[in-house]
């Protein structure tokens, strides 16, 4: 029985940068899992990380969230949005946040290449032993039919150096 | 170092059915994980249950959220577990994932399990955390309809075996 869960792609920043984006992913793997370890250079505690799909910026994306700030519990939503995560839950580490600290992300996007609307869960988590800390946990829709070829990840600060982005194929077969 | 996370078994419907089951899992793993995409012809409910035991030995918590408010309860001896606890499957492809633990053990079994059910304005997300009260190793999960409304064809559900060692 093959093993799965192959890397398809890496990128570790070696200086800051507005976006990373992972193309021409092949369709021979059933879903795709994105990990990312980031930091943004927003002066504040914290920055949000936002999606696109294979460059698009229709108003296609929506999302449902539990959120936590250690102090408060929210549920959100967006909808019809030009980009995923646009609620603003959906956030790292930035540079107000305590030195050295990374949030961490988990996206996992199943039947990427199945010609129906896109189904996602999503997973950020930004603790810094302080006041500002969050997590969150997504529920998101892309309405599109298309099968994803492309993950642009931007934020609206930039991504600090040593900031880390891998995309994974599982297969069902 | 072993190979780990491998596919064990996958099901896409080619026409509706009222329920998809993996059956003769092999204790070769140490965890399971199931990923399923799923639709409905209308709105339905949907549950699944081990080793087809319909016995009072399930229960569940549940962390919920609609896009405005926060919902936690509870259910126990319940006959089932649900995949539909807070939203029903209709239309719109939703995902289900469930993460169980040391599946083959000697001790009950504990089983993580979401709902990724938004809609483009409605619906929301579901995380629970499910218990079976049964020592005996999980060799079948079955997931059925618990109504007329089946699951669509092109339902897929895959589940997938993770080793430590």
């Amino acid at each position: 029985m093959p093993s799965t869960y192959t890397l398809i792609s890496s990128n570790v920043l070696s200086s800051s940068a507005a976006s990373v984006t992972f193309s021409s992913i092949p369709a021979t793997f059933t879903d795709l899992v994105l990990r990312i370890s980031s930091r943004s250079d927003n002066t504040i505690a914290a920055s949000t990380i936002r999606l696109r799909f294979n460059g698009s910026s229709s108003a296609s994306y929506s999302e449902t969230l539990l959120s936590g700030s250690g102090s408060a519990a929210v549920s959100a939503r967006s909808s019809s949005a030009t980009y995923m995560f646009n609620a603003g839950y959906f956030v790292d580490d930035a540079n107000g946040a305590t030195a050295n600290t990374f949030g961490t992300t988990e996206i996992y996007i199943p039947s990427y290449t199945v010609a129906q609307n896109k189904p996602l869960s999503g997973i950020t988590a930004q603790e810094d032993n302080a006041t500002a800390a969050r997590i969150t946990a997504e529920a998101g829709l892309w309405s599109n039919t298309a099968a994803i070829t492309s993950i642009e990840i931007f934020s609206n600060y930039n991504f600090l150096s040593t900031s880390s982005f891998y995309l994974y194929g599982i297969k069902n077969s | 170092m072993p190979a780990t996370y491998e596919p064990i078994a996958t099901t896409t419907l080619g026409s509706a059915a009222s329920s998809i089951t993996f059956s003769s899992i092999a204790s070769s793993w140490t965890d399971i994980k199931v990923i399923i995409v799923a639709t409905a012809a209308s709105n339905a409910n949907f549950a699944f249950r081990f080793n087809s035991d319909s016995g009072s030995n399930y229960s569940r918590t549940r962390l919920a959220g609609d896009g405005s408010s926060i919902t936690s309860s509870q259910n126990t001896n319940q006959t089932e577990l649900q995949l539909t606890s807070s939203f029903s499957i209709g239309t719109t492809p939703v995902m289900r994932t469930l993460d169980i633990f040391s599946y083959a053990g000697s001790t009950n079994k504990t089983v993580l399990f979401e709902e990724i059910n938004d809609l483009n304005g409605s619906g929301g997300l579901n995380k629970q955390v499910g218990l079976w009260r049964n020592t005996a190793a999980i060799t079948s999960i079955n997931f059925f309809a618990q109504s007329a409304t089946n699951f669509a064809a092109g339902t897929t559900a895959t589940l997938y075996g993770i080793k430590n060692a």
